[in-house]
């Protein structure tokens, strides 16, 4: 097992230099400097910035000079806002971002998998319908129209909850952790009730119940291991979309996230805090994917003592 | 069965978070509002769009930079907010030469950093060289271009600073001179980018030019105006509080602010509503007949020193036809669009200069008129619509400008029987295109830095930065730069701007289509923050009714 | 398993092909011929539209403005006066197709190279799946607007766009899954009875991991749909007049107190489509469980 992570964690580090190679050129490449404005910006005044910020060196020689920047850890100076580092910006994004999809998750995982496990049981029957549909609402109503719906109903018309913020008013993280979360719900009610119908027909189950084990213990110490498979596949991807897919929430929130700061930077052509967003970003999606392809071998009993047997 | 337990407790959890959640509901279920505390103690809760880029006076450029920047600096002069008229600031006084050439500033003794160092005419002639220096970058050093050499410090040419116009007579004098009699230069005066910094706290954390260092943040920060910076929370608030140095203190009637950068329109508007806000930074379309019905209406909508127009490409065809672009313009119902799309928030415009802009009325040129715009697309080839190459409309992502579009497209399509393509594109490449002018016709927006029509005609220049539509004509030129600025009188310069004015309109390389209004929603309980044509906030005219609430 | 479908396995043992069966098995699941029934009306509607719909796309009545439902405009009108029913007629015509196209697309890259992954193992595996790393983390934004630039703003790039992002996760499942058959006895004695893998792959693999699959296409058709709106925000997909549900539905959320109508009536055909896919996956999931039917 520890050799499995070993070379996983070997390997992606060729992953995350060629993410900040592409990245790299690919935000030069885009139309619109970071420092063009609305009203034209005087040639003098674009290439004194430009000197500022070091874009006067030939593009090969700033990829060095970044690459040397981010061996000591240091992703930059923002060209949006001058005076705060990409480093600060992430640190004062990522806990408020992590936080906002730790709950989401668990609300999906929530409403998602016990809809999914329970619909699995007796398929086709209303018990199968009934919990599904609910936790399809989730995607047919996307975030952007989700989170003015419960604004308006929960924080307008019963003003039981606030409208936006986040940590500041009691209360003001529920919403946003249901919008968000509700989207993933869906999902992983479809793929853990899918997977447990796969399981539920197998041999193993099978054996389980003419063991005359009650049905509850067979789904619980035998059927949601395997059919949890394909939701844990889903995971590791879904976090950390959660985390660059939380940005219409935080906007609609106004919760200071990192998703904001990374689409805005886009927008902005904020190189510097593209690159060291999508540099974070990278390394987040590389241990979440590897951590969900761990618990999916560890769920798998054949693939379990490929990889050593351990966990 | 242990490992059953462990398996269980992801439900529990769930339960668990829902009931702490639930709880959490009944708890804040009496929450005083934003508005209701702040009323009490004094704090004004603002909408402010979005994060600011900065608070450096000579780095940023944008409306919502400017509304904290003016909390925490202040000019040479600042404005009476109900007549934009000039009010001292940092200089008590002023004497403008007979031949308006030399402005003398007599600064008052008692104006004072926020760490107690006194403001003198030195950190004004210091500031100014940052400003202007090359290094700095600074996108607005052309508001100090009527300084003397101004213009070549900014640009590289003159490196020795001591030859640019402004000098410091002693502690407390500072003298201008100026290029040409310049009839807004007060009003320059009260821009951010004219603002001193505090010399000692810049060097402290690196060059005078640096744009990057943390001089600005909370706890760093020296300003001389009525606020201090107290708490700068990235995308959430910014909170400035009454300032102990500042020398009209006693007028500050507010003991704080807190900037809100509320990005998205709807969200701010529903802060408001419940009371978080004591106004917003705009309303969103849609709601402004819901508001604008209400009976004593927090909705407010007055005249912006802005146009907004559609740029022609007059280098390409077919609008390098005058024919084809004076019947594009004439085929657009400029009420009919204000009334139904714009629900009637804005004023249709028939020139590039918003009307009354410090007295000056734009000429009117043209008419809605769609005989004659027929009639014109004929005589260039194309009766009815009839071999029309196609048109290509470019517009930066936005519902209002999304709406315009499609209802315009519909217009010429009735109208002219032409077909217009509407191609948004995502800001910074919708900026790339009107700089390269690779666009036939595009969307544009122009808002006024100073009032004044030379601001808004000096845009269609030759080699205007921001001319963007190939148009030049030698003779508007000289109206602009050479007889304007020499005129005897406000009436002869006025004259001549409206007969350039003129000129401009029958080339017709703009399609104006409105003037801008500011849109607030304003809480009935803040008082002293009138509306006017530069959207200008002077906080030191701004109360709030504690005694609001009980009023209701 | 419930009883139904053990008539159906029954049943299925006369069958001749596999495909045979599972829609003999299919015709028995009413709500999935129901969903069936759904989406082809809608395909139906929309290839119809332009000689079926009310009003034309683009006409306008600024006067009237917006307007609930009435005799005229069934589904009321938006704020240019244009009928909304015809306004969803045709955005279904793209949505329908940005969906099933930009699915497909994302399907066939997504489960074949996901197969492959799976099956190959090793550092084939290793190499396959870091790239899939790194698509995931690239900027999609700045990706989009570079396509643009370089070849202009055309349907066919829409579809590659959405396809580019979704086959990813597709990918990931599709490994998994077939890591865990892999080690099964079926594929064991395929192996060595000395069929080819690609052979193994298309006839034992993909048909065995097709339930999760069907479930996550069906639901990444309707993903798709709201992804081709944030892309028209980006200036790539429709232009106005054009229009899409996406794009109706993000408009109607903007004026969702105002004008409700403007986001109800989207959004409806946008979950009836959802709906109907997913009773059809489940249908086509059941029908095609292999597994029971070989029992």
């Amino acid at each position: 097992m520890w050799r499995f992570i070993g070379f996983r964690v070997l390997q992606s580090i060729p992953v995350i230099l060629v993410v900040i190679t592409v990245t790299f050129f690919l935000v030069r490449l885009a139309p619109g400097g970071p420092f063009s404005a609305e009203k034209a910006v005087i040639p003098e005044v674009k290439a004194a910035l430009e000197a500022q910020y070091g874009l006067n060196l030939p593009m090969f020689q700033q990829y060095l000079a970044y690459l040397g920047d981010l061996a000591h850890g240091d992703l930059g100076p923002s060209f949006k806002y001058p005076g705060r580092s990409v480093n600060e910006l992430i640190a004062a994004g990522f806990p408020v971002t992590a936080e906002l999809g730790l709950y989401a998750l668990l609300v999906a995982i929530g409403i998602g998998g016990i809809a999914g496990v329970v619909a699995s049981l007796r398929p086709n029957t209303a018990q199968d319908y009934i919990p599904m549909s609910v936790a399809m609402i989730g995607i047919c109503v996307p975030s952007l129209l989700m989170g003015p719906i419960l604004i308006l109903v929960f924080g307008i018309y019963l003003e039981w909850l606030p409208v936006s913020g986040w940590g500041d008013i009691p209360g003001d993280k529920i919403l946003p952790a249901i919008t968000l979360g509700s989207t993933y719900a869906a999902y992983i009610a479809r793929l853990s009730r899918a997977g447990m119908l796969e399981v539920m027909s197998q041999d193993y189950i099978r054996t389980a119940r003419a063991k005359g084990l009650p049905e509850w213990q067979v789904v619980v110490r035998h059927a949601l291991r395997g059919g949890m498979i394909p939701v844990v596949a889903f995971l590791g991807p879904a976090f950390a979309g959660l985390l660059s897919g939380s940005f219409v929430v935080e906007t609609i929130f106004q919760i200071p996230g990192l998703g904001r700061f990374y689409v805005q930077a886009a927008f902005n052509r904020d190189y510097t805090m593209i690159l060291g967003a999508t540099v974070f970003l990278a390394v987040l999606i590389v241990v979440f994917n590897l951590l969900s392809d761990i618990l999916a071998a560890w769920m798998n009993p054949r693939l379990r003592s490929q990889y050593g047997g351990g966990a | 069965m242990r490992l059953c337990a462990l398996r269980l407790s992801l439900p529990v959890l769930v339960v668990s978070i829902v009931v702490s959640g639930a709880l959490s509901l009944t708890a804040c279920g009496d929450r005083e509002s934003n508005v209701v505390q702040g009323n009490r103690a004094g704090i004004l809760h603002a909408g402010n769009g979005t994060e600011p880029q900065g608070l450096d006076p000579h780095v940023v450029t944008g409306v919502t930079e400017s509304n904290i920047v003016t909390a925490l600096f202040e000019g040479l002069v600042t404005k009476n907010p109900y007549t934009l008229e000039p009010e001292p600031g940092v200089a008590q006084r002023w004497d403008v030469s007979d031949d308006g050439l030399t402005i003398t500033f007599h600064l008052n003794p008692a104006a004072k950093w926020s760490n107690g160092d006194p403001t003198t005419a030195q950190d004004f002639v210091w500031s100014w060289q940052r400003a202007l220096n090359p290094a700095m970058g600074n996108q607005y050093a052309y508001m100090l271009y009527p300084v003397q050499n101004a213009e070549a410090y900014a640009t590289g040419k003159l490196d020795d600073f001591s030859n640019v116009g402004v000098k410091a007579l002693d502690d407390h004098t500072l003298q201008v001179r100026l290029n040409a009699p310049t009839p807004y230069f007060l009003q320059l005066m009260d821009h951010y980018s004219t603002y001193a910094v505090h010399r000692p706290t810049i060097e402290k954390f690196g060059k005078a030019t640096d744009r990057f260092t943390p001089w600005t943040h909370a706890g760093n920060l020296v300003g001389n105006g009525p606020f201090t910076l107290k708490e700068w929370r990235l995308n959430r608030r910014i909170i400035v509080e009454k300032s102990d140095t500042y020398w009209d203190k006693d007028r500050v009637q507010l003991s704080g602010i807190e900037f809100y950068p509320a990005e998205n329109i709807s969200s701010e508007e529903r802060m408001f509503r419940v009371g978080q806000l004591h106004y917003s930074y705009t309303v969103p379309l849609d709601k402004i007949p819901v508001y604008r019905a209400m009976e004593d209406s927090p909705y407010v909508n007055a005249p912006y020193l802005g146009t907004y127009f559609y740029l022609l490409n007059t280098t390409k065809p077919p609008l390098d036809d005058v024919r084809v672009r004076q019947a594009l313009s004439l085929a657009v119902d400029r009420e009919r669009l204000n009334n139904t799309v714009l629900h009637g928030t804005n004023v249709p415009a028939y020139g590039i200069t918003p009307p009354g802009t410090l007295g000056y009325q734009p000429p009117r040129v043209f008419d809605y008129d769609v005989e004659k715009a027929r009639k014109l697309l004929a005589e260039a080839g194309y009766p009815d619509g009839a071999g029309w190459p196609g048109l290509e409309l470019t517009y930066n992502t936005s519902e209002s400008h999304l709406k315009i579009a499609v209802a315009l497209q519909q217009m010429w399509k009735d109208a002219l029987n032409i077909d217009v393509t509407l191609a948004n594109q995502e800001w910074k490449v919708y900026l790339d295109s009107i700089d390269q002018m690779s666009f036939q016709m595009a969307r544009r927006g122009w808002i006024g830095d100073y009032v004044d029509p030379n601001n808004f005609l000096d845009l269609f220049l030759c080699d205007g930065g921001n001319n963007n539509t190939g148009f030049c004509d030698p003779e508007y030129d000289d109206m602009i730069l050479q007889q304007a600025p020499r005129a005897a009188s406000r009436e002869e310069r006025y004259r001549i701007f409206n007969a350039a004015e003129t000129r401009l309109m029958e080339q017709m390389p703009i399609i104006p289509i409105y003037t801008y209004t500011s849109n607030h929603l304003v809480h009935p309980s803040v008082k002293g923050k009138p509306s006017n044509l530069m959207d200008y906030v002077n906080y030191k005219y701004i109360s709030l009714d504690p005694d609001w609430q009980a009023a209701q | 398993m419930s009883a139904p479908l053990i008539t159906d396995i029954a049943q299925a043992e006369q069958g001749t092909s596999l495909w045979r069966d599972a829609w003999l098995r299919l015709r028995r699941n009413r709500l999935a011929v129901l969903g069936l029934a759904v989406l082809c009306f809608f395909v139906l509607v929309a290839l119809l539209t332009p000689w079926i719909a009310p009003y034309g796309y683009a006409q306008q009545n600024l006067e009237l403005g917006a307007t609930p439902p009435s005799a005229a405009h069934w589904l009321g009108t938006d704020i240019f006066g244009r009928d909304l029913l015809t306004q969803i007629m045709y955005g279904g015509r793209v949505s329908l197709a940005v969906g099933f196209i930009a699915t497909a697309v994302a399907l066939v890259i997504g489960v074949t190279w996901g197969a492959i992954a799976g099956y190959a193992g090793g550092k084939l595996d290793a190499a396959m799946m870091r790239l899939v790393d790194i698509l995931y983390a690239l900027p999609f934004m700045i990706f989009i607007v570079l396509l643009m630039v370089v070849f202009g703003r055309n349907m066919l790039l829409l579809f590659l766009a959405i396809g580019a992002v979704e086959w990813l996760t597709m990918a990931r499942i599709m490994r998994s899954q077939v890591q865990s058959l892999r080690q099964q006895e079926f594929v064991e004695a395929a192996i060595s009875l000395g069929l080819s893998p690609a052979t193994i792959i298309r006839r034992h693999l993909v048909p065995n991991a097709l339930g999760p699959i069907i479930v996550y296409t069906t639901l990444t058709i309707p993903s798709v749909m709201l992804l081709e709106a944030f892309l028209s925000f980006l200036g790539l997909g429709v232009q106005p007049p054009q229009t899409s549900w996406g794009l109706l539905i993000s408009y109607g959320a903007e004026s969702l107190e105002e004008y409700p109508w403007l986001l109800l009536y989207p959004g409806l055909a946008l979950t009836l489509t959802l709906f109907s896919l997913n009773f059809l996956g489940d249908g086509l999931r059941d029908a095609l469980d292999v597994r029971g039917a070989k029992d």
